[in-house]
């Protein structure tokens, strides 16, 4: 059977040996009717489609994509994963998502390529340090790890970095989570899809949704797409920066702007960078990847817009950060940029729950930040939709919260795009 | 980098300018006779379409002046600036 394949040193060995590999998910024609139909293929949505089927017994279930599975903002991501943000809500659903990471690639029985490598964040002046200090602070009191280095710390951890203190934004300090660190964006929107598929989930690719059809009661009867129409009585919408589009399609307005964010990657090189460094002062960020390639983040534009690409300006704005904080990397070459479409919400933080639709559940918000989240977003909105209330720890992050005034102010934490 | 016609000065690059959202936010008159969910929807949330979009700009670095604008946000073609 499609995506029954166990991978092991010894099938990985035997297969070097010649055959093709099988494919790992069914490509199967979309049904009539579902128990419940996922809108959006990328990590979250496949996420959540996975633990429907594998925790709560709901197997009767599409995944309808409008493009390709991870071609959204999962596959356009630059995978830093961490959870020391600072509000307890923040704290418990990241660190959630955290602990799933660490045994995902078993669970999954699928090399996502989770590697802990640390993420340190650099403080450039007074208040980056006070706030940072801060945040270490909170973050060990709700038992994350974080913790704060003096400039030769933060360079014995990460060589390449310069500490001198001509430069424009010195470096004062930095606050590392060891075990933050970058998975494979690719193999976790594809661990997630052969695990659902092999559990009966129908992943449905080119399918764009179209409309929301409801009953007289307003509740959702089914969906109406590119490839015809399908009833059910649950959707879950997981659309990142299309969510505005498809609630507008069930009469939701939504607190949510959509805005490009860039990344792009140089020339391979060796090993140079043994960690993931961010500055939020400075708007920067950098990896590398096992293909050798630097990973480097840019920030949004600062209108919203569809159109998946961004300004060079924004782009050159990163790198003259990234040159002055690692004068080595001066004469890399830059391969290739790209953006996605982000949704970001007035307080950074994402929404996952109920909607004033009956049936209709949304999963969005996630802005800048949200591949770290996908094992643990994926697993709370399954519970959420299975169960018809919200997970006790997606609760706070409600829809409702922006009429209550219950915010989780993250701005600061999530201040580089990320 | 966009090239936005401000009214007063003429065509002018983007980062002359600051993005004031979207256009036609009105605020309740009496915030107190709004209910909460009112209220919220002033704040919050906003139409985010793709496709044609009445936003807000502001020439910050220029004359100073706030202007309406519609942009294509697909294209992020603008169709018409006014004052
Ligand atoms: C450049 C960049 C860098 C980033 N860096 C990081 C980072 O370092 N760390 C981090 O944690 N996060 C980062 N993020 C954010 C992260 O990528 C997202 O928060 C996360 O991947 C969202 O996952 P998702 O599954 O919700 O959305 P997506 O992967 O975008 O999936 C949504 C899917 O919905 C589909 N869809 C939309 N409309 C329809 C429709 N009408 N019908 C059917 N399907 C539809 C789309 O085709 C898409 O595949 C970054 C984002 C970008 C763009
Ligand atoms: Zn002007």
């Amino acid at each position: 059977m499609v995506g029954s394949t166990h991978f092991s040193a010894w099938s990985l060995l035997r297969r070097a040996f010649g055959g093709a590999w099988p494919e790992q998910w069914r490509a199967p024609e979309p049904r009539d009717a579902y128990d419940v139909v996922i809108i959006g293929a990328g990590g979250h949505g496949l996420a959540t489609a996975y633990y429907l089927a594998s925790q709560h017994g709901i197997r009767n279930i599409a995944v309808l994509d409008k493009g390709w599975l991870g071609g959204g903002n999962t596959g356009r991501n630059t995978t830093i994963i961490r959870s020391n943000y600072l509000c307890d809500e923040s704290a418990a659903i990241y660190e959630h998502a955290l602990k799933l990471w660490e045994g995902l690639s078993q669970a999954l029985n699928y090399n996502v390529m989770y590697s802990p490598r640390g993420v340190m964040m650099l403080a450039h002046n007074h208040h980056d340090v006070r706030v940072f200090r801060r945040h270490v602070h909170a973050n060990r009191l709700l038992g994350v790890d974080n913790e704060w280095l003096t400039p030769e710390q933060a360079k014995a951890f990460c060589p390449p970095l310069d500490i001198g203190r001509s430069v424009r934004y010195p470096v004062l300090g930095a606050a590392l989570q060891r075990r933050g660190g970058v998975a494979r964006h690719d193999a976790v929107a594809w661990g997630y899809a052969r695990a659902a598929s092999a559990l009966g989930v129908d992943i449905v690719q080119n399918c764009e949704v179209t409309g929301i059809d409801r009953g007289p009661d307003g509740a959702v009867t089914g969906v109406r797409t590119t490839r015809g129409s399908i009833r059910c009585r649950k959707v879950g919408v997981v659309a990142a920066g299309h969510t505005s589009v498809l609630m507008a399609m069930a009469g939701v307005r939504m607190p949510l702007e959509s805005f490009p964010l860039q990344a792009l990657v140089s020339e391979p090189v060796k090993p140079v960078m043994p960690c993931v460094v961010m500055s939020n002062t400075i708007h920067a960020y950098i990896s590398q990847s096992d293909k050798g390639e630097l990973v480097i983040g840019a920030g949004t534009d600062v209108y919203t817009s569809y159109s998946q690409a961004g300004g060079p300006h924004i782009a050159s704005h990163t790198l003259e950060a990234i040159c002055e904080l690692f004068p080595t990397f001066r004469r890399l070459r830059m391969l290739r940029n790209w953006g996605g479409i982000v949704d970001c919400t007035p307080d950074r933080s994402p929404i996952i729950g109920v909607t004033p639709v009956p049936g209709l559940f949304v999963n969005c918000g996630w802005g800048t930040g949200g591949f770290k989240a996908t094992p643990g977003s994926g697993h709370v909105f399954a519970a959420t939709i299975a169960r018809g209330e919200p997970h006790p720890i997606a609760a706070p992050f409600s829809l409702d919260r922006f009429r209550t005034g219950r915010l989780i102010d993250e701005a600061a934490a999530a201040a580089v795009s990320h | 980098m966009l090239l936005i016609p401000c009214p007063w000065c003429g065509p002018r690059p983007e980062n002359e300018f600051r993005h004031g959202g979207e256009a036609h936010v009105v605020r309740p008159v009496d915030p107190r006779c709004v209910s909460d969910a009112e209220w919220a929807d002033f704040l919050y949330n906003r139409t985010n379409p793709k496709g044609i979009h009445a936003e807000r700009w502001r020439h910050i670095h220029g004359c100073g002046r706030f202007f309406n604008c519609i942009r294509d946000t697909v294209t992020d073609r603008i169709v018409t600036t006014s004052k």
